[in-house]
């Protein structure tokens, strides 16, 4: 955690809400800053430059278990006051409800994290053009079939406070940034896309070769892709699907649908609901993770919670509310959206504990399988709730332990409870991708796929 | 909002450094919403959302910087951001004159949200619980949402364009579950309008909420659904997505420009079945993609883009059409005032065939029936896309039968669209939708008659 001047400012304005409270009147003020640069070139140009600050507060005001909330995008004093006069007055509509309340401070001690860098925010203007122009170039020197559809630079930094009547006072800032690019490639009448990218707290972490190589690779090795046969088979997740496949895992692990009796795994504590290969860790703590955090979303320190151990399920993730309805105590799981929203409840920093294997010696057990490599749906044909999943996927043919050639159109099928028994292998690669869930390749058997 | 000589002033001083154009656009939003879940309002929230975002062009170089402060100093900065943006040198001065556009009023507004009590809006969502928790006692779970928002907008630019309106939207969603011995399932629905509170008279709330309690418990005993390609029959009204994702991405001007879309090049060629006439329409009174204007000052149209299978124009946005001479179609669409604007659909709809739908379902010896689609995505360069069923049955020797378990659909775009081979006479507006792209969302509408797609891939996990 890092505090600048400004967030101390932000504080300040936080702190002053709350000492508006009245008596039996809890109140929590969120208070954030932000600004970003997105710089987008194509054809060697700039195409679009965005320079942007914004700022906002939200006030939740709690009182005989009641709640109401109110948010205004603007740090004017009248309209501050108008917000807790909003919020005030939504009290009086909502159903009172026991559980409801702010978070305690708990006693836990906040785990420091290097979450500002000041190389990023005195980085120069025409440096971050240059970057986005260098993936460009880099990205159409590698293959002659590959277009450029966009190349991008984006930096952002947030600075937030939140004060509560129940004494938590934090603040904290946060900056990063990031390069991307979007890529098409055409075989005759055929085109399919591509994309890569790279992340870091300043540019000196970015790689532009990987990303301009993924780009181009994931661009080209659809072309003459064909629809396979229906049939059932085992899969190969590549790491980036993986993260993607954890972060519907972990809405079933949330402890707010838990209590709303809403997860498919609400009585299941204490049972194996997983291949006894897997153990899921939600780790916000560790310093590799892209989603690393010193504070959840009310303010209290984040922390390690171990959610699945050797198949068995441990725990859920709480925020205080969610904790206070199951007799229990907040993770530290609260996440927040930002001013205009109260926070909610999710995994922050989901890792399956890695295997030893790379993602060649995976595949080299397979006999009739497809190495997953895109799914597209996920928001569509996933049911957290019923467990149904059906997603639209493309990837490579894996024959007798060989990758070959590549597939599209076609759908992979299953439920989310078979495939965590289903699982069979977890590899060692472990990828720190910029999603709330670290990658790692992964192998699951009896998947049905659907296609010609 | 912002006084007309201001608005003159602060645009010369975004061209003050050579730009070929530059534009205001401002906004003031009121929402609130309601939050019911688990038989509680868990809270309402009341927001307010106002500011000011300038775009500056100079040259193939957009400058865009955004503001809260709507003061003369405020814009003027962030003018000078968005010049400073968009150019490194350069001069000279020039002289805005504005011309206000007339008022247009597409959507009248019976009710403004701001005139009803919240007890009001808070008591709609007890009775859609109630409502949807009477279906029966397989309903384990309900949870509502009541949503209401009324923006004040404004656009001027250097080109003498000068717009002011009003959007007020009305939105009403339920979700129910159901337990049974086979888990758990959902059933959703949801209403919206580009409408005032009038909306809850306009709609049956409780028949929407016992219709999200009756999906949920149908597919209690749903099987799952068949894997492989097969006859796809689509209700009215539930697949307009289909047409949104399968071609109407792919008929977006800047998509179109980059030759990332399947349909560049194809103006005047047949890229449907020749039953398929497409349209956007922005003037789709209380629809919620409705519009008077588009977010770039310019009066939402009829677009026809596919007549009986022809590829007949794109959809376009101002600065693009500006510049290769095109007309404008009225599709400049933006989040808010903190985003760029970008070519977006309004209401995508299909018109009309000919055909009876219980027809349709008889001529179809063995596939599905989708009864509700729910999201879905596409790959506009290579026309694949997803679309969930959430309300799917078998048909069997042309009668609808089991219900099915959800799963994804998948196809290709121009393929699907050729593969439409019956056509009903049922035309029906879908669910309100909000369309995500390049990370901002828009509402937007569809809807298309009862139809069938001759064979399309189902994502399930039976033989």
């Amino acid at each position: 955690m890092s505090v600048s001047p400004t967030a101390s400012a932000l504080q300040e304005i936080a702190d002053r809400i709350v000492a508006q409270a009245r008596p039996g009147e809890h109140v929590e003020a969120f208070v954030s800053r932000d600004s970003e640069t997105d710089i987008r070139v194509y054809g060697g140009e700039v195409e679009h430059f965005v320079s942007a600050q914004s700022e906002g507060i939200g006030i939740r005001v709690i009182r005989d278990g009641r709640t109401g909330f109110a948010y205004a995008g603007t740090f004017d004093p009248t309209a501050i006051a108008e917000v807790l006069a909003e919020a005030r007055d939504n009290v009086e509509f909502g159903t009172p409800d026991e559980w409801a309340g702010l978070a305690q401070p708990d006693g836990v001690d906040v785990i420091e994290q290097e979450l500002w860098n000041d190389d990023l925010a005195a980085f120069a203007t025409d440096r971050k053009i240059g970057l986005a122009k260098e993936l460009e170039r880099l990205t159409l020197g590698i293959d002659g079939r590959v277009r450029v559809d966009d190349s991008n630079y984006a930096d952002a930094s947030v600075e937030s406070a939140v004060a509560t009547t129940t004494g938590i006072r934090r603040s904290g800032r946060e900056n990063g940034c990031y390069v991307s690019i979007s890529t098409l490639a055409d075989d005759g009448d055929e085109t399919q896309t591509g994309f890569g990218f790279s992340v870091g707290r300043s540019p000196d972490f970015f790689d532009l070769d990987k990303a301009a190589r993924e780009a181009s690779d994931r661009a080209t090795r659809l072309l003459g892709a064909t629809k396979p046969a229906s049939r059932r088979l085992t899969v190969v997740l590549d790491p980036y699907v993986t993260a993607m496949f954890l972060g519907v895992i972990s809405s079933t692990l949330n402890g707010e649908a838990v209590a709303k009796g809403r997860s498919l795994f609400k009585d299941r504590l204490g049972d194996e609901v997983a291949n006894p290969l897997l153990t899921l860790v939600d780790d916000p703590t560790n310093t590799l993770a892209y989603t690393a955090t010193d504070l959840d979303g009310e303010g209290l320190a984040a922390r390690r919670n171990v959610l699945i151990e050797a198949g068995v399920l441990q725990q859920f993730v709480h925020n205080s509310y969610s904790a206070r309805r199951v007799g229990g105590r907040s993770t530290g799981n609260a996440v927040r959206g930002g001013f205009k929203g109260t926070p909610g409840v999710g995994c922050l920093a989901l890792q399956l504990q890695p295997g030893t294997r790379d993602q060649a010696a995976l595949v080299a057990d397979v006999t009739d399988g497809v190495l997953i490599q895109e799914v597209q749906g996920l928001h569509s044909g996933v049911n957290p709730i019923s467990g149904d999943f059906s997603v639209g996927a493309s990837g490579l043919q894996i024959t007798n332990g060989q990758v070959g050639a590549p597939l599209r159109e076609f759908t992979i099928a299953s439920t989310l409870q078979r495939m965590l028994l289903d699982v069979v292998e977890v590899g060692g690669d472990v990828d720190w991708l910029p999603m709330r869930a670290a990658g790692v390749s992964l192998v699951i058997r009896d998947i049905t796929l659907s296609g010609a | 909002m912002i006084d007309q000589d201001v608005l003159e002033r602060v645009l010369a001083t975004a061209v003050r450094t050579g730009a070929d154009f530059a534009e205001v656009y401002a906004e003031d939003k009121r929402s609130t919403s309601v939050g019911f879940d688990d038989g509680k309002v868990e809270q309402v929230t009341s927001g307010r959302d106002r500011g000011a975002g300038i775009r500056v062009v100079k040259g193939d170089t957009t400058g865009f910087a955004h503001t809260a402060d709507l003061s003369e100093a405020g814009l003027r900065a962030a003018a000078e951001a968005a010049a400073a943006a968009a150019s490194q040198g350069g001069g000279g001065t020039r002289t805005i004159a504005l011309t206000r556009s007339p008022e247009r009023i597409v959507s009248p507004v019976e009710q403004y949200p701001d005139d009803v009590r919240k007890a009001d809006k808070v008591a709609v969502l007890l009775r859609m619980d109630e409502a949807a928790r009477s279906a029966g006692p397989a309903i384990v779970q309900v949870s509502a949402g009541y949503g209401d928002s009324r923006k004040h907008m404004l656009v001027a630019n250097t080109d003498g364009v000068f717009v002011t309106d009003q959007q007020v939207r009305t939105l009403i969603r339920i979700t129910a579950i159901a337990d049974g011995d086979g888990g758990m399932q959902t059933g959703s629905q949801s209403a919206g309008h580009t409408m005032g509170f009038e909306l809850i008279g306009h709609v049956d709330v409780e028949a929407l909420a016992r219709d999200a309690s009756r999906m949920a418990i149908t597919k209690l005993n749903a099987r799952p659904a068949p894997s492989g390609a097969l006859p796809v029959v689509i209700k009215q009204g539930s697949g307009g997505v289909l047409f949104h994702e399968a071609c109407g991405h792919g008929l977006e001007a800047d998509l179109v420009a980059k030759g990332g879309s399947v349909y560049r090049g194809k103006k005047g060629e047949l890229v449907a079945s020749p039953l398929v006439t497409l349209v956007d329409d922005g003037t789709m009174s209380g629809e919620w993609g409705a519009i008077a204007y588009d977010d770039e000052g310019h009066a939402s149209q009829y677009n026809v883009l596919i007549e009986n299978g022809v590829l007949t124009d794109y959809m376009w946005d101002y600065l693009r059409a500006r510049n290769e001479g095109h007309a404008f179609t009225g599709n400049g669409r933006r989040q808010s005032y903190q985003h760029l604007p970008m070519v977006r659909m309004t209401n995508t709809y299909v018109l009309n065939g000919t055909e009876e739908p219980d027809d349709i379902v008889r001529a179809t010896e063995y596939g599905v029936y989708v009864a509700k689609l729910g999201g879905g995505s596409v790959n506009t360069a290579s026309g694949d896309f997803v679309f969930g069923m959430t309300e799917a049955y078998l048909i069997e020797n042309g009668e609808i039968t089991e219900p099915l378990r959800e799963g994804n659909l998948i196809g290709n775009g121009p393929e699907v669209l050729k593969d439409i081979d019956l056509l009903g006479n049922d035309f029906a507006m879908g669910n309100p939708g909000t369309c995500g792209k390049d990370g901002q969302g828009v509402p937007v509408g569809d809807g298309q008659p009862t139809l069938r797609v001759k064979s399309m891939t189902i994502g399930g996990t039976a033989a």
